[in-house]
């Protein structure tokens, strides 16, 4: 991949630069993740290509670039289009430029099913919502999901945007691009390469190889179209802690590392009550130290909502809540804040597996956790995960369990601790399916696969394993 | 895999005989249709070694290519297919009904409704294994861009007439049969499993003959025995016992019978042009013909097998009731015929080689659309594959034990309904729930669930209560009906309109290059 680094006029730093080199102890991530966020911006706001892609790792501030490149935009007096993929994101982006300018007059495009849009937009005073394009277009920004755009004609609005910015873009399918890019004349468009690609519901191996393949996501075919695209990734993440990030670095995004933005000892982890000392409490004081944990149950084959490790993962949960544990952070109160359970989520691979996670929840009494797929908790964050390995008491390894971005969400979520629960016997189970899908000419092959990603991260929690049987 | 479908194979394993998952027929059967089973050469790609193909069960027609890589001979083939498939095709395109559709107005640009031609039935053409459709597709692709005498009197070595025709209709058929729920051709193992459930895995379920060992088995015999023999029973000479459905053949069958027939055939030929007087080539043309009929004789006792195997399947498909979505379903394959034959009539030119941006999009679009009709409608009608949905949280069953009336804040009914199932349906809030009302969809939304011994879900019906300030009389259910209301919508949406393929944005490459394709390039591998 061609990342282009053009170093800004006048910053202290360019490239070469050890402060902004991932790899290099003299390493500054506030510098690193300043200096990229201005090369995205000048691209933006004074290049002249029709296209800005930024690859941004979990948690490095996709939100936040796209809210202040959406407000310089506005303030240039340039009128702009946003397209995100869900209604909740595009609700966010409302209030989150509210926030930054409650002057800036936005515009909320929605469909017209009842509950379209988060109510909470209604009192918003410089925030219009309607169902037709035409009543908002005079607006400086205007905002959607990529479904509703596609209904909208260019003429109707009186022409396209000058300016538009694709939020989630790696998640957005190719034909998804196709109904809306008429109208806008450029775009930037920004997302993570290493969460779940987008899918379709039925087979479409017969465009596999075509540069506009329908099923692939919008960045690979634009690129594959307009490869001289200048690209940007921001290279820290916020959210990761310091133990966590070169786990996901490594495994996730081997070739564009990125690093945490605290340091070692910024954050921690603590309980009240102490531990007691079974093999639940000792994965769940694992994770407060160092991390990670991999509450390792016996190898067996079980069924999809496998009873043991949906129990075992409602226990972990239960533990987290009744040690009263207690979180320090950069931007959190000196003597901590307290893990709640609005803090905590579980992440499964299927929806019956979080169907069957909350229903032990409420056997154990436990309310308030936030229980979903990986697809679901893409972009969502925590301080403490507990996950269902996808792989956990499978007798196969399929693709879809194989995928990389599924871990690379499920491990990516989380500020502080990660626990993830699975039955023994998956490296083997590895090792018994190597990647044999058909080999498709012209796909460009990504890296890592999921099978390299899944051995890496596991080779990773074993250092952190405790077995336990139920 | 649905858990309904995972214990009907448990059970066909302990019992040895295949157990139903359908008790409807969800595809749609013709009256007439035409079974193709081909036969393809080891070693080369699309090279035809013969067919059965027909639409009497007692008289196929046999194809025989007798020495696979001469291209003379392969023409021979492909021009005796035309002549069977397209008459077959043609037979349906002249019974038309007169139905409407909505286009847009070219100059006002509004979608107006026209009076269209839509063919009364449609052909439909049955193929033993999925490897079948494959191969239609490739006779489809190696056919449709060929020249003949006519179209290009420069041409060195032309197809004969009706060639590159046949090769559009084949490859629409086999880009019709990517569509979910479509019909027009069809794989006899696919259908079967479609409609009943074995004891070996899905691959085994591919071989057409072990598939109806385990269906065909009467009672108190084992049909996986019965499959392990049709899989692989061999006689004292080392051949398979039931061919394979192919269009591969068996390399024992290969090796041992077929490549010494061909190679005779070879030297029969050879000595036939090399006969330097007639007596002799009498003599000579006798031998080839003896060796000609020893080819067509091995590739018979190859594919009659699976001919029969065919129609035996019909047969097994033919005992079910058909469903009540699937002439619904078979409207859109006339359509997709009727749309076809317009466009062979106007002279367009053949399927492009591959889709544009656009048109990709929009099949994509098309197939996902139906994959989701397709689903629902197999649930609506049929109760065991709803049992599987019901299991699958997607749907639930119940008894009405409570109606209250309620209105909204326009004095509309919005009545409360409290059902009682034993299933576990998963409802976010406020999610909305289906149920066919008259082959209607009737919508409601989830309220809460109400424990009282079993669990009970509240619903609020939303829609389908008529005008007026009470509901239409058995618009809402009454206490004591019995109702089943699905998660997921009963009819589908149709998606946004795509720019057209000449506005073809720039993130997408611009619009395609126009005009015909030219024909394929000769190669040298044309030339053997």
């Amino acid at each position: 991949m061609t990342v282009r680094t053009t170093s800004p006029a006048g910053a202290p730093a360019g490239p070469g630069d050890p402060a902004l080199d991932p790899d290099d102890p003299a390493f500054d991530p506030g510098a690193a993740a300043a200096a990229a966020t201005d090369a995205i911006l000048r691209d933006t706001l004074h290049g002249d290509a029709r296209g800005v892609v930024v690859d941004s790792p979990p948690g490095a501030g996709k939100s936040t670039l796209v809210v202040r490149a959406a407000l310089e935009l506005a303030a240039a007096g340039r009128p702009l289009m946003v397209v995100a993929q869900t209604n909740a994101q595009v609700d966010d982006l409302v209030v989150r430029l509210n926030e930054k300018n409650p002057e800036l007059p936005v515009g909320r495009l929605h469909s017209s099913d009842p509950d379209a849009y988060d109510k909470a937009l209604d009192d918003l005073a410089n925030v219009r919502t309607s169902t037709k394009a035409g009543d908002l277009a005079p607006l400086p920004v205007v905002i959607s999901t990529a479904a509703k755009w596609a209904h909208v004609k260019a003429d109707d609005v009186g022409g396209p945007w000058r300016h538009a910015i694709v939020d989630e873009a790696y998640q957005m399918r190719s034909d998804a691009l196709l109904a809306v890019a008429g109208l806008f004349e450029r775009a930037l468009f920004v997302g993570d390469p290493g969460q779940l690609d987008p899918f379709a519901i039925v087979g479409s191996e017969q465009w596999a190889g075509l540069s506009y393949d329908p099923s692939a996501s919008a960045v690979a075919t634009l690129l594959a179209h307009n490869p001289r695209l200048p690209q940007h990734r921001l290279p820290v993440s916020w959210r990761l802690p310091a133990s966590a990030a070169p786990l996901v670095s490594d495994a996730f995004y081997p070739y564009t590392r990125f690093r945490s933005g605290t340091g070692e000892g910024d954050r921690s982890l603590e309980f009240r009550v102490a531990s007691d000392g079974g093999g639940v409490d000792r994965v769940v004081d694992e994770a407060a130290v160092s991390g990670w944990g991999l509450l390792e149950l016996p190898a067996a084959h079980t069924p999809r909502t496998d009873p043991e490790a949906v129990r075992a993962v409602a226990q972990v949960v239960r533990r987290l809540l009744d040690r009263e544990g207690v979180t320090r952070s950069e931007r959190g109160a000196v003597d901590g804040s307290p893990l709640t359970a609005d803090r905590i989520c579980v992440g499964t691979a299927h929806r019956d597996q979080a169907a069957a996670v909350r229903a032990a929840l409420t056997g154990l009494e436990v309310t308030g956790v936030t229980v979903d797929t990986a697809n679901r908790l893409q972009g969502r964050e925590f301080d403490v995960t507990v996950v269902l390995h996808p792989l956990s008491g499978r007798p196969d390894a399929t693709a879809f369990h194989l995928e990389t971005g599924r871990l690379c969400v499920l491990t990516s979520r989380h500020r502080h601790a990660c626990v993830v629960v699975c039955r023994a016997g998956v490296t083997e189970l590895l090792d018994e399916h190597p990647s044999a899908d058909p080999v498709q000419l012209g796909v460009t092959v990504k890296f890592p696969d999921g099978w390299e990603a899944n051995h890496s991260v596991l080779e990773r929690l074993g250092r952190h394993r405790v077995p336990w049987t139920p | 895999m649905s858990l309904i479908n995972h214990l009907a194979r448990l059970e066909a394993t302990a019992s040895g005989r295949a157990r139903p998952v359908a008790t409807v027929r969800h595809r749609h059967l013709s009256q007439r249709p035409l079974v193709l089973v081909p036969l393809t050469t080891a070693g080369e790609a699309g090279a035809p070694l013969g067919a059965l193909v027909g639409t009497e069960r007692t008289a196929p027609r046999l194809l025989v290519v007798e020495q696979p890589r001469d291209r003379d001979l392969r023409f021979g083939f492909l021009t005796r297919l035309a002549e069977s498939v397209l008459p077959y095709v043609d037979g349906y395109a002249a019974d038309v009904e007169a139905a409407e559709r909505a286009e847009t107005d070219p100059e006002t640009g509004k979608r107006v409704k026209v009076e269209v031609e839509l063919c009364a039935d449609a052909p439909q053409i049955i193929v033993p294994s999925r490897a079948g459709i494959e191969f239609v597709r490739l006779l489809g692709r190696s056919m449709r861009f060929r020249r003949t005498a006519e179209q290009d009197p420069e041409a060195p070595h032309p197809a004969p007439p009706h060639v590159p025709l046949l090769g559009r209709w084949l490859t629409h058929f086999g880009e019709r049969a990517r569509v979910p729920g479509s019909s027009l051709l069809l794989a006899m193992t696919d259908l079967l499993t479609r409609h009943w459930a074995t004891g070996q895995s899905t691959l085994e379920d591919q071989h057409l003959g072990a598939l109806l060992a385990w269906i065909e088995a009467p009672e108190g015999t084992s049909g996986a025995a019965a499959a392990l023999r049709a899989e692989s029973a061999r006689d004292a000479a080392g051949q398979l016992l039931c061919p394979p459905a192919g269009p591969a053949t068996d390399p024992a069958f290969d090796n041992r019978l077929l490549a010494p027939a061909i190679e005779r055939y070879d030297r029969a030929r050879k000595r036939l042009a090399a006969a330097e007087d007639p007596v002799e080539a009498d003599g000579r043309l006798a031998e080839l013909t003896a060796a000609e009929r020893e080819i067509h004789a091995l590739v018979e006792s190859r594919t009659r097998p699976t001919w029969d195997a065919v129609w035996r399947g019909l047969d097994a498909l033919c005992t079910l009731p058909e469903g009540a979505h699937v002439a619904d379903r078979w409207t859109r394959d006339r359509w997709s015929f009727t749309a076809h034959r317009d466009r062979v009539a106007a002279g367009e030119p053949p399927q492009p080689r591959r889709d544009d941006a656009v048109t990709a999009a929009n099949k994509l679009a098309t197939r996902e659309r139906e994959q989701a009709r397709l689903d629902a409608q197999e649930a609506l009608d049929d109760p065991l594959v709803m049992a599987g949905r019901r299991l699958a949280g997607e749907a639930f069953e119940g008894e009405v034990t409570e109606v209250v009336m309620a209105y909204n804040d326009k004095k509309r009914p919005r009545p409360l309904v409290t059902v009682r199932t034993d299933d576990v349906p998963r409802l976010a809030e406020r999610a909305k729930v289906y149920r066919s009302l008259d082959g209607k969809p009737q919508t409601a939304e989830f309220v809460a669930y109400e424990d009282d011994g079993g669990s009970a879900v509240v619903l609020r019906v939303l829609d389908k209560m008529g005008r007026g300030k009470e509901p239409d009389e058995g618009s809402v259910p009454r206490k004591g009906d019995r109702v089943c209301w699905t998660t997921f919508e009963h009819e589908q949406r149709g998606g946004p309109k795509l720019p057209e393929p000449e506005e073809t944005p720039w993130t997408h490459g611009g619009p395609p290059a126009t005009g015909a394709e030219a024909p394929d390039a000769l190669t040298t591998e044309d030339l053997l």
